[in-house]
């Protein structure tokens, strides 16, 4: 692995690895000293054009756990709002001797055309852009099921605890909401896939992207049917993305009364849940909008878990992508 | 990987065979009565086993401890210490996967540990094995067993119970099998003896 750009580039082998990896990174975040000093020396520079906080601090803890230096670079403030272009700003990343870039970026794609345009040699890490990936988050997620999951999947191939080892087959996954703005979705339903949980969208038929169809998941419009019927083992829940909706295309519900009451899960739709399901949100949470405060307080509610994980995840990926030299002989000593 | 109990100890096609299962054996018992010696009894002391076989090796010397004087409770008193992210030759490889760190139910803090391998050689494995006990605690004493030592230190650092000492050339492979990791009978073989061969016969 030279870059993590989209989760539908990670065979199965590979996404068991990393997230076996973040459960032993998630292990030396327990200790009193939780820096390791794998990544002395090298650069890692967060590379954002997009507002973000949640995924930011991640990657940043995640880097300096591992002994990293960290640059931050957001468009506010710097070169770019003075009309920089993505090249332009990468030539100047590679003559500072960056190891790794995490770039967010509005554009879908831009991550990807920092990767092979060949304005840098560093690892590229791709943490959301536009409406198409945002793989770390998918990880931490699918991290998040396994943990508390894996046991009742079909796919049990660990000894350890956590599940490690373990694929997500045998599991059902429901991802409500406004898939059509999310790429935490669409990061979701290829990496669940690979690792063989079933997938189910649940969304208003205003917020189903188009193609939908040739997606390897089924799509549903009820959100009670589905959570009756089919009876899933995870609910994620999205953020209804109030600044993707502003643009001309109008609006996608007729109120936010009206969505809360066809998707949000508030306590009623809660009570229905198997025992064991958990509830997930990406964050950040518009309570009282796609999930009540009962729902996200719950003890079913997993989502201050999910981002403790995400340093574990981010970790893992920080270390599999630049500790090793992947041009480097086989050496078994 | 043909070697078993049935073959002469020398006709193993990957290489010379330089200890047998009870050699093994052996030396583990005389290792787990040296580290008693040593520390003067069980009370404090701690095994840390460095993955893969030191963990095994780990475990039957703390089962030999227990037979020595059965105060001493294996299952609390060893664990196992991966040091890849602390190794000082990550940029030089491909990358490796991260192994399980796991301390025993009795700590580290205060204690003596002996950390167990199977194979010293550069003295890196170690060096990065000491950074990392450094990161979780600070034991009392910090103690080296090793099954063999085949020399070609590259670090200052020594052994405090051998098994075995192994002259060997750098080019050499020194490879320790054990029936609970390899599903063959515990040996010790040295591979790539071939040029080494002509060298030994000229000397």
């Amino acid at each position: 692995m030279k870059h993590l750009l989209s989760t539908a580039d990670l065979s199965k082998e590979e996404a068991v690895g990393l997230l076996d990896t973040a459960a032993q990174m998630a292990a030396t975040q327990s200790r009193e000293i939780k820096k390791l000093p794998t990544l002395r020396g090298r650069t890692v520079v967060n590379l954002f054009f997009e507002d973000s906080t949640r995924t930011r601090i991640s990657f940043e803890t995640a880097a300096k756990r591992l002994s990293a230096d960290v640059i931050n670079f957001s468009a506010k403030g710097s070169s770019v709002s003075k009309g920089e272009s993505l090249k332009d700003t990468a030539l100047t990343l590679h003559a500072m001797g960056a190891d790794a870039v995490v770039v967010r970026h509005w554009a879908s794609g831009a991550p990807y055309q920092l990767a092979h345009a060949g304005w840098l040699d560093a690892a590229v890490l791709n943490a959301g852009d536009g409406m198409h990936m945002h793989p770390t988050q998918a990880l931490l997620d699918a991290y998040t099921i396994r943990r508390h999951l894996a046991a009742r999947g079909s796919g049990l191939a660990g000894d350890g605890g956590d599940g490690v080892g373990a694929d997500l087959s045998g599991l059902r996954v429901a991802i409500v909401g406004d898939v059509l703005h999310s790429r935490v979705a669409r990061a979701n339903v290829a990496l669940l896939r690979t690792l063989g949980a079933e997938v189910t969208l649940v969304a208003p038929p205003t917020l189903v992207p188009v193609g939908v169809g040739a997606w390897p998941c089924r799509t549903s419009y009820d959100l009670d049917a589905t959570l009756d019927e089919w009876r899933p083992d995870a609910v994620m829940m999205l953020r209804v993305q109030r600044e993707r909706m502003s643009g001309g295309s109008g609006s996608f519900f007729p109120s936010p009364l009206e969505y809360s009451r066809y998707y949000g899960l508030d306590a009623r739709r809660l009570a229905r849940l198997a025992d064991h399901a958990i509830v997930m949100h990406p964050g950040p949470m518009n309570r009282g909008l796609e999930i009540s405060a009962e729902a996200a307080d719950s003890d079913k509610a997993v989502i201050v878990e999910q981002v403790a994980n995400g340093i574990a995840v981010r970790m893992a990926a920080l270390y599999l992508l630049m500790a090793g030299d992947s041009s480097a002989e086989g050496n078994d000593l | 990987m043909s070697s078993g109990p049935a073959l002469p100890a020398d006709s193993d096609p990957d290489g010379t065979t330089v200890l047998g299962a009870s050699d093994v054996a052996r030396a583990l018992t005389r290792i787990a009565h040296e580290i008693v010696e040593r520390a003067r009894g069980v009370d404090d002391l701690v095994l840390l086993g460095i993955p893969t076989r030191g963990v095994t090796l780990a475990r039957r010397l703390a089962e030999r401890l227990a037979q020595i004087d059965p105060a001493f409770d294996v299952d609390a008193r060893v664990g196992e210490l991966d040091v890849t992210m602390y190794r000082d030759d990550l940029r030089r490889q491909p990358t490796r996967a991260v192994g399980v760190t796991r301390l025993p139910a009795a700590g580290i803090e205060n204690r003596t540990v002996v950390l167990v391998d199977d194979v010293l050689f550069s003295g890196r494995t170690i060096r990065a094995a000491l950074d990392a006990l450094g990161d979780l605690g600070r034991p009392r004493a910090v103690r080296l067993a090793c099954l063999v030592d085949r020399g070609h230190r590259e670090v200052p650092i020594r052994p405090d119970f051998v098994g075995k000492n192994l002259p060997t050339a750098q080019n050499e492979r020194v490879r320790v099998r054990l029936a609970e990791v390899d599903d063959v009978a515990d040996a010790v073989v040295i591979a790539g003896r071939d040029d080494a061969a002509g060298k030994e016969s000229a000397r």
